[in-house]
């Protein structure tokens, strides 16, 4: 089992959760972050003091898959986050040692 | 002989409403414009006002602004002191040959006026301040400073009394509803206290935008709104000065917004919602001492002139290095003497004042009377509020500790937060772990 783990930007949220749906990926887990990469922050004036805002809001998506569905769903984030532009965001997977659904207790594949 | 005018009467009652309004609108803006853990202690202080000052004028504030002359320097308090007298039908001021409003309306009208002047300077002080001490400052000023500036100018010979103040009956500058009584005043010292308390942790280093810009523009719209009682109220009844100055003082606001949002797009790139609602407040507070004595036209020159020198006014503080917080000094006290001394310059005889100024072939006469007017006042309101803000620091402290600046005045003078949005319910309010809400409440009451 894997933990992916997407940073996008907010406004592609809508897309990316219907492609993910499209494809068949049953459930997330969506929080606001901010934060930088290369594309730095911007700049904002108030009367006339200008102010350099490094943090921009962005969403990070978390998604548990089986092991086989991780390139897939990358791929799918990727597809439907991208705009080609500077501050599109970064996705990454890393193991996860056990998963278990509250409402069950089911464990492991199961519970994904 | 005049007697009551139930027009004009009712014009003033309800210009008193629309001032009155206006503190609660400068609540708005100048809450939207600090961080977000200062809103309610900023917001507070214009109610703080609101609590004090009412009370004052009942007891003395209205006998010593409007009360008969001592020396045209303040009003005698015994004259009118709990409002004696004022209740009798036959307590009227003259409005005309043969108009006149009831007493009471004239202390409600200016009621208002006083609760603002130094709501005002609250701006100066944002996110530092502890609420008893501004709470005795609101108190100390208006009987030192505002009720004897707004006598030299609001109190008129044979008015409310048979002798008023020196610079509105002396020198005869022209203040037709407070550039010099309200904003110089209150820009001189709100600069005095920000000089007394010093800047803010961060100051010029640290972002310190400001947490909700629709508060802003909610309370400009609210002080716009509320202005046109404050303007054209001022002619204390409903005829052609008022209406005069109702379109003047739109006009002059609207150019203002304009002029400053011109400056802001050529020397910083955009536009903004803040300089909007800035340039609507510098426009306002230009216009105020000059609406009955300019003409429409003369109007929109003086709002573009004053949204321009304000939207460069309010750089000064970095330039300087004092922390106004919210631009009192760059707004009220630039946008005041511009529109003070404007009129020396600006002035019509065409207009309900009757007199030319300097453009319109008057000469300097009325031009050296606007000055003299706006410097005693800049001059005597800055050196006394810094001798009470000073006296204030020394003795009881007037800024809050380290600790509760950096967490905030709101927790620490208030134990309030102003918004909750999608908190995580743990941790908050009495339902902690550990914690009910009825044994939160004690612990408070105890």
């Amino acid at each position: 089992m894997k933990l992916l783990t997407a940073i996008i930007k907010p406004h592609r949220l809508d897309d990316v959760k219907d492609a993910l749906s499209a494809f068949g990926v049953t459930g997330m887990t969506i929080s606001e972050a901010s934060g930088y990469g290369r594309q730095r922050g911007h700049s904002e004036v108030y009367r006339g003091a200008e102010y350099s805002i490094d943090l921009v809001p962005k969403l990070r998506i978390e998604i548990l898959l089986d092991d086989g569905d991780v390139d897939d769903v990358a791929g799918v984030i990727v597809k439907s986050a991208q705009t080609g532009r500077i501050g599109d965001g970064k996705i990454w997977t890393i193991p996860v040692d056990s998963v278990i659904r509250v409402r069950t207790g089911e464990r492991g594949s199961d519970a994904v | 002989m005049p007697t009551i005018n139930n027009g004009d009467t009712a014009w003033v009652l309800v210009s008193a409403a629309l001032v009155l309004l206006m503190t609660p609108g400068l609540a708005f803006f100048y809450g939207g414009m600090v961080r977000v853990k200062s809103v309610l202690n900023m917001m507070m202080m214009s109610f703080a006002a609101l609590a004090v000052v009412p009370v004052l004028w009942v007891l003395y504030g209205y006998s010593m602004t409007f009360g008969n002359s001592v020396g045209g320097v303040v009003g005698n308090p015994g004259d009118f002191l709990g409002l004696k007298g004022l209740m009798s039908t036959d307590a009227i001021i003259t409005v005309s040959k043969d108009h006149a409003i009831p007493a009471m309306a004239f202390v409600a009208f200016q009621v208002a006026f006083a609760i603002i002047a130094v709501a005002l300077i609250s701006g100066a002080i944002a996110d530092r301040a502890k609420f008893l001490t501004w709470v005795i400052f609101v108190a100390v000023w208006s009987t030192l400073v505002y009720f004897p500036v707004a006598h030299w100018v609001f109190a008129f010979d044979g008015a409310a009394s048979e002798k008023g103040g020196w610079i509105a009956n002396g020198i005869k500058a022209i203040d037709f509803a407070g550039g010099t009584a309200i904003h110089i005043n209150a820009g001189a010292a709100g600069l005095a206290l920000a000089l007394v308390l010093g800047k803010r942790l961060g100051f010029a280093k640290e972002p310190m935008r400001p947490h909700n810009l629709t508060l802003v523009m909610l309370g400009a719209a609210l002080l716009w709104f509320g202005w046109f009682g404050f303007n054209a109220g001022s002619a204390l009844g409903a005829g052609t000065t008022a209406a005069v100055a109702w379109v003047n003082t739109c006009v002059a606001t609207a150019a203002a917004m304009g002029g400053w949002l011109l400056v802001e797009r050529y020397r910083d790139g955009h536009a903004t919602s803040l300089g909007a609602a800035s340039g609507v407040v510098a426009g306002l507070v230009a216009i105020t001492p000059s609406c009955s004595s300019l003409s429409p036209i003369g109007s929109i020159i003086l709002g573009l002139v004053a949204g321009v020198i304000c939207a460069y006014a309010v750089g000064l503080k970095y330039k300087l290095g004092y922390d106004d917080s919210l631009d009192v000094v760059g707004v009220h006290l630039f946008g005041g003497l511009v529109g003070t001394i404007g009129v020396g310059f600006l002035a019509t005889a065409d207009a309900p004042a009757a007199v030319n100024g300097l453009f319109y072939g008057g000469g300097v006469d009325q031009l050296w009377r606007q000055t003299v007017g706006a410097l005693a006042v800049l001059v005597y309101s800055f050196v006394v509020s810094y001798l009470i803000g000073l006296i204030l620091h020394k003795t009881i402290g007037f800024r809050v500790d380290t600790d509760t600046e950096m967490a905030g005045v709101d927790q620490g003078e208030h134990a309030e937060s102003g918004y909750d949005l999608a908190g995580i319910p743990g941790g908050r309010g009495g339902l902690a772990i550990g914690g009910h809400l009825s044994h939160s409440t004690s612990e408070v009451n105890a």
